[in-house]
């Protein structure tokens, strides 16, 4: 098969489909530790349904927890897929192509886990039905579910779109033999793809279609999912600016997200030919941008508050700043803010540990920062009685370690079974980069030229 | 819309012959089939009832009552006076079997601007515009006729975004299968007599509505000693404490009465009488405090604490 020198497009196909067919002990092991923590919070589960939420730190004045925390952090950093794949991809922004496939990814998995976690939160899981056969439009939690399932169904579709080039390459490639139960799979996820101009033409159009759709749907999940907390009377709950400052938040963590998980399987796969510096130092200028954008909000939402110090927002101010949630508060300050800010700005030392570093700081921080927005809101007292109390139990704690297992296990999986990158953009890419005269027209067009509707040529 | 002309190669599918116009209404039809197919599946699978109210306590008064609290804070005296736990509370705890933990009707012990401080008795306030109702996801809580706001346990999900949403915190959780004497049991459930009380769903005060509907005051109000709770009718524009009868609108206006949280614009149905307790003479430093409230059947509230184990923690 490699005869002589290989072809670009050859070596990108052999690099990214080879952890397709071999699979190692360590990852065996890595997926059997990841099935144990899961069980474990299976098993967190079962003790809470069967004792009720009595099993949770939760109780009348604190009544959400970290379920609600978790909820936020994976729908927020499902943000990921559409803001690398549905705006890069409106934008004509070409770099994009190696990392698509991981974005997308991102957000299946993490929508699929956040919609779970108010499930679990739930004191009669057996009633979830309710929520169908007696829905109130009125409520904002309905608004929550039908948003959460269309972007979940949405992010499905463009997740599978552009894997069916790539479908077709693995049913070619197993076509001499192996397993034949795969080679049903993929022929089957192929949908008869023969890589025919007319097929290219259509399957453009509808990738084109599904990431123009994709964004307001993205907006709509992380601004309803703020209107949860917004649309009530409680202290820094209280608040109009929670639907963008939600939204950025989303996008900001989303994007810290898919740079970590871009530098595990760069070193895992050996991408680091497709997924160079360029991508990390690209992506780290978004992560600024979402940064200064989250800071800004946070200024406004604090200083407004802050400046009038009206009662239970006075009380809530000082528990954040100089209370029991303080640490908290400053974690996300420092860790989410002001380390990851310099980071990027200060460009000194190899770019991918720096940026890597930003990210990692960044999710943490994040998910504090949820901490930080649903917690000591609830423990502000709205009746003259002291604050409110909470101390997560074992079970949380489990049922959170099991959700972030969750994650990655599922992540993981996939990994095995779609190419993680997109062979076939990434190709078309090589090719453009291969022939720029032929390109340069396109090139002078402004970059934000809005509809890619169909007008790509194949 | 206009029809554009048929182009062959785009839109008919050589295999099976059929336009995407055709597939496309052939879809719908079967999604409406699907529809009203799912009828009566949905039948099936919705053994919800409407809570059956027992005839005794059926509204047998043809009038529509607007049922409204009225709390004299100059005569409550949090029962210090009487050296006991609160009254209304404990009267409130022992009629409802509320489980450990849940005052319905709670006394706060509230600081008034000049450093004093006065008891503060606080029901559910049974907003008009509660932002409970307004939020729930299944409808499972709602108001009656007579503006009391009811929770339907056997409907209830227990997502606790009403307990969220309700910026007095009078609005309680059922954490586990409440631990309860066992005379509970014989109770009958409905909606305005939550007894016994379902695990995993939200429990409230409701003006105790199988009493009002029988002619009858609640429990706080007729447990009160100081006869500072009443209970009216903003509709007929009368107030009773079981003692006195007064005409509600003049004794609200003549005794300038407030309601907690007035600019949140909930519109509660509980008005306060301010007076923080002249009647009774209590000083800014008089040393007297609350007693804590006891449930006469003890235990930890709900029953099995957890532990690691299945079978969770033994109580001590």
């Amino acid at each position: 098969m490699f005869r002589g020198v290989e072809s670009p497009n050859e070596r990108l196909q052999r690099r990214v489909l080879a952890p397709l067919f071999s699979t190692g002990a360590g990852y065996r092991a890595f997926v059997l530790f990841l099935v144990a923590v899961v069980a474990w919070g299976v098993y967190a589960y079962i003790v809470q349904v069967n004792y009720g939420l009595m099993a949770t730190g939760m109780r009348d004045v604190v009544m959400w927890g970290l379920y609600l925390v978790n909820f936020v952090f994976f729908i927020g950093i499902s943000h990921a897929g559409t803001l690398i794949s549905g705006i890069l991809r409106v934008t004509h922004a070409g770099w994009r192509t190696p990392i698509t496939r991981m974005a997308e990814l991102i957000t299946v998995v993490a929508i699929s886990i956040g919609a779970i976690m108010p499930i679990i939160d739930m004191g009669r899981p057996d009633r979830v039905w309710h929520m169908i056969a007696f829905g109130r439009l009125q409520s904002p939690l309905l608004w929550d579910i039908i948003s959460i399932t269309s972007y979940l169904a949405g992010s499905l579709i463009y997740l599978y779109l552009p894997t069916i080039p790539d479908m077709a390459l693995m049913r070619d490639r197993l076509a001499k033999g192996t397993s034949s139960l795969r080679q049903k799979i993929y022929t089957f996820l192929a949908v008869g793809w023969q890589n025919t101009p007319d097929q290219r033409r259509r399957l453009d159009k509808a990738i084109g279609i599904m990431a123009l759709a994709i964004i307001p749907v993205a907006v709509s999940v992380h601004t309803v999912v703020s209107f949860v907390f917004s649309m009530t009377l409680r202290p820094g709950w209280d608040s109009t600016l929670f639907g963008i400052y939600f939204v950025i938040g989303a996008i900001f963590s989303g994007i810290a997200t898919i740079l970590i998980v871009m530098a595990i399987f760069r070193k895992l796969y050996h991408f680091e030919e497709f997924i160079t510096d360029k991508h990390f130092r690209l992506l780290s200028y978004l992560l600024l941008t979402a940064l200064l954008l989250y800071l800004y909000l946070t200024f406004s939402e604090y200083l407004t508050v802050a400046y009038k110090l009206a009662g239970e927002e006075k009380q809530l101010l000082a528990t954040l700043w100089t209370g029991s949630n303080a640490p908290w508060f400053w974690l996300f300050v420092v860790a989410g803010m002001v380390v990851p800010a310099f980071l990027i700005i200060i460009r000194r030392g190899p770019v991918i540990p720096r940026v890597v570093t930003a990210a990692v700081l960044v999710n943490i921080a994040m998910w504090a920062k949820r901490f930080v927005v649903i917690i000591p809101s609830l423990q502000v007292p709205l009746m003259p009685f002291e604050f409110g109390a909470y101390a997560p139990t074992w079970v949380e704690w489990s049922i959170t370690a099991a959700a972030f297992a969750a994650f990655i296990l599922i992540f993981t999986l996939f990994a095995k079974v779609v190419p993680l990158i997109s062979i076939w953009e990434v190709a078309e890419e090589q090719e453009k980069e291969e022939a720029p005269a032929q390109e340069t027209r396109e090139k002078q067009q402004p970059a934000m030229r809005p509809s890619p509707l169909g007008r790509r040529q194949v | 819309m206009a029809r554009s002309p048929r182009k062959p190669d785009k839109i008919y599918n050589l295999q099976n012959g059929m336009t995407r116009r055709e597939f496309i209404t052939g879809a719908a039809g079967a999604a409406g089939a699907l529809t009203l197919l799912s009828v009566p599946l949905d039948r099936l699978l919705n053994p919800v009832k409407p809570a059956q109210i027992p005839a005794e306590m059926a509204n047998t008064d043809e009038k529509v009552r607007a049922w409204c609290m009225i709390i004299d804070l100059a005569r409550c005296e949090g029962c210090v006076t009487e050296n006991t736990p609160p009254q209304c509370t404990i009267a409130c705890l022992g009629g409802h079997f509320a489980p450990k933990g849940q005052q319905w009707i709670e006394v706060y012990t509230a600081e008034l601007p000049g450093g004093g401080t006065f008891f503060m008795p606080t029901p559910c306030y049974q907003c008009e515009n509660a932002p409970c109702v307004n939020v729930c996801p299944v409808a499972a809580t709602y108001q009656d006729k007579t503006g009391v706001v009811l929770i339907d346990h056997r409907r209830c999900i227990g997502c606790r975004f009403c307990m969220a949403a309700c910026p007095y915190q009078r609005r309680f959780f059922n954490w586990g299968t409440p631990e309860l004497p066992p005379e509970a049991a014989f109770a009958q459930y409905s909606p305005i007599y939550p007894v016994p009380a379902v695990k995993g769903t939200v429990i409230k005060c409701m003006f105790c509505l199988h009493f009002l509907r029988m002619g009858k005051l609640p429990y706080c109000v007729s447990g009160c000693p100081m006869k500072a709770l009443y209970m009216g009718d903003l509709n007929e524009d009368i107030a009773s404490n079981g003692v006195e009868v007064v005409k509600l609108s003049r004794f609200l206006d003549e005794r300038e009465a407030y309601r907690y949280k007035e600019y949140l614009g909930t519109k509660p149905r509980v008005y306060y009488l301010p007076g923080y307790g002249q009647t009774f003479g209590r000083k800014p430093d008089d040393p007297r405090k609350l007693l804590p409230v006891v449930w006469p059947w003890g235990g930890e509230g709900y029953n099995r604490r957890v532990g690691i184990w299945p079978w969770g923690k033994s109580p001590k």
